[in-house]
């Protein structure tokens, strides 16, 4: 099953300073563990917010509203992910929570978060088919 | 937290340390049998302490020191009685507890090598050189491993506890193979891999069309090997031939459960992460510099299914060439077979199916299911749906996947009963 550790963005990652050497160097140490784990599937870091636009739609089936960054409230956004593929949820935590503090000024945040995957459901037809009837029901009523 | 969760969460890191905790052990008592239960020793007193005491910062290296200090008992009581212990004892620096850290960073990354090659040593046989690598590696527990391949928790139990005796009897030493030998002996430890994915990807028998645990293991290994044996091109193959694979794993099977052929696949769905790891992996091996090995071609292939958009892309005649290059490696009647299909997608089935025809006469194949299929398919290519139905029934009996055998059998009805117009 694959999870997604999604680090907060803080104050100074929004604000575009780069993490001190020492942070870099202990992130640095722990993705090469994931590697040697042989569990790391991606991780990338994200510029600030501030080339950053969102589309919203206020309106059901009206158009897109587009806002340009920088945007306020850093804790609502992310500043990067590292996505795993792990045995256990558990598994999964233990791997997180061995993840340096991302920023080190009490404001470091790691969100874990599941990725959807039929994975865990193929050995079951049964199960399958319906998951397949499911998904097909979410897309129509998205488009209704 | 609960005891429950705390169990949950030292398997947990059991799953994590256990590889390296059994190969910096096996390195120290030179016995992978011996090492293992010590880890488990380790592992029964995390379970006693850790529930109360809470977990360490550092659990693997407690783990790991944990584990010695019994070695360490263990060797002084044992030594005078085994000669090979004292020995050990003489050449390691046992007697004074090293720095913990630098077992587990330092050195790890060649322990699990030296594990590796142990367990799938040529003086075992293959099952038990999975069996063991499945246990040791990849820390599956006796009825996991019987899960996968559908055989009894005892036989499999039974199996790890003889592979352990044999490689202690036959003094197997815990090392990376040198020159000539490493070439074979690494082709060992990739077959064993490749073997473990391919039971989970296919399986040979029984309900399931897929047994997705071995193969997220294999891939697993793969990469961790990928990453402590860099300089091999066809490790980083391997991996690319299994990333590539696997990411088409949900587009194998439909809602029904029944197999998907490649070309009928949903190329949407195929997992592009996965695929951009595999061509990654792919451009390693290239880097090598050396000429591309089986694992290496067959991964190349491979990539031209996930370069081609829509299946009518697909560049046939570079993967019939593909194939070419491959038979020349490993010459193998199914690589003629494939290339045999890749020929007569690239220049028509007619010119194809002259080399399944000459398959046809190899002994080797005559149990093959996909002989038939292939040349069923072919036939009704060509429009000769009579020697095309029959072709099909004899391939669903050569089968045991239930599914494929529903998959043959709806093909060869499909050709109608005796009207080939």
């Amino acid at each position: 099953m694959r999870f997604m550790m999604i680090v907060k963005a803080t104050t100074d990652s929004e604000a575009g300073v780069l993490p001190s050497q020492e942070q870099f160097d202990a992130m640095q140490k722990y993705n090469e563990e994931l590697v040697k784990a042989g569990v790391l599937l991606a991780a990338d870091g994200l510029m600030s917010s501030s080339n950053g636009i969102r589309i919203s739609y206020p309106k059901a089936g009206g158009k897109p509203k587009i806002m340009d960054g920088p945007f306020t409230e850093a804790k609502e956004m992310i500043a990067g992910y590292t996505l795993i593929e792990v045995k256990s949820r558990e598994e999964a935590i233990e791997w997180a929570l061995r993840m340096p503090d991302p920023h080190g000024f009490g404001q470091g945040e790691i969100e874990l978060r599941q990725v959807f995957e039929v994975e865990e459901l193929t050995n079951n037809a049964e199960l399958l088919a319906k998951e397949t009837v499911l998904r097909k029901q979410v897309k129509e009523q998205k488009q209704a | 937290m609960s005891l429950s969760n705390t169990h949950r969460t030292i398997d947990a890191i059991w799953r994590i340390e256990s590889a390296k905790l059994i190969a910096g052990l096996t390195r120290i008592v030179q016995d992978v049998g011996l090492a293992e239960d010590l880890a488990h020793d380790a592992l029964v007193i995390a379970l006693e302490k850790w529930p109360h005491a809470g977990i360490p910062d550092n659990p693997g290296a407690w783990l790991m020191t944990t584990a010695k200090r019994r070695a360490i008992d263990l060797l002084r009581r044992t030594k005078i009685r085994d000669q090979k212990y004292v020995e050990i004892a003489k050449n390691t620096d046992l007697y004074t507890v090293e720095d913990v850290d630098q077992v587990l960073d330092g050195e790890i990354g060649d322990d699990l090598l030296r594990l590796i090659f142990m367990t799938c040593h040529p003086v075992l046989s293959q099952e038990a050189r999975v069996a063991l690598t499945l246990r040791l590696l990849c820390g599956l527990t006796a009825e996991e491993i019987s899960r996968s391949f559908l055989v009894a928790e005892s036989t499999i139990a039974q199996r790890i506890v003889r592979a352990k005796r044999t490689l202690n009897e036959k003094n197997i030493p815990f090392e990376v193979p040198l020159g000539e030998e490493l070439n074979d002996r690494l082709s060992t430890v990739l077959e064993v891999i490749y073997l473990m994915f391919n039971e989970g990807y296919s399986a040979t028998s029984g309900e399931h069309w897929i047994r997705p645990l071995l193969c997220q293991e294999a891939l697993r290994l793969g990469r961790v090997l990928a990453q402590i044996a860099s300089n091999e091109p066809e490790v980083h193959g391997l991996v690319a031939l299994m990333e590539i694979q696997f990411s088409r794993f949900k587009t194998r099977v439909n809602s029904k459960g029944e197999p998907v052929l490649l070309m009928d696949q949903n190329r949407a769905q195929w997992d592009q992460l996965l695929i951009r790891r595999g061509l990654a992996a792919l451009e390693r091996s290239r880097k090598l510099g050396r000429s591309l090995g089986p694992y290496s071609l067959q991964a190349a292939i491979s990539a031209c299914h996930t370069q081609a958009p829509t299946p009518e892309e697909t560049d046939w005649p570079r993967i019939a060439a593909l194939y070419e290059a491959l038979s020349i490696v490993m010459p193998s009647p199914i690589v003629e077979l494939n290339r045999a299909v890749a020929i007569s997608m690239a220049f028509g089935p007619d010119i194809g199916i002259q080399i399944v025809n000459e398959l046809n006469a190899d002994p080797s194949l005559k149990k093959y299911h996909l002989l038939p299929s292939v040349r069923g398919d072919l036939l009704v290519k060509l429009g000769r749906y009579d020697e095309a139905r029959t072709e099909f029934k004899l391939a669903a009996s050569l089968t045991q996947n239930e599914r494929e055998q529903t998959l043959l059998l709806n093909r060869a009805m499909e050709c109608g009963e005796g009207t080939s117009t």
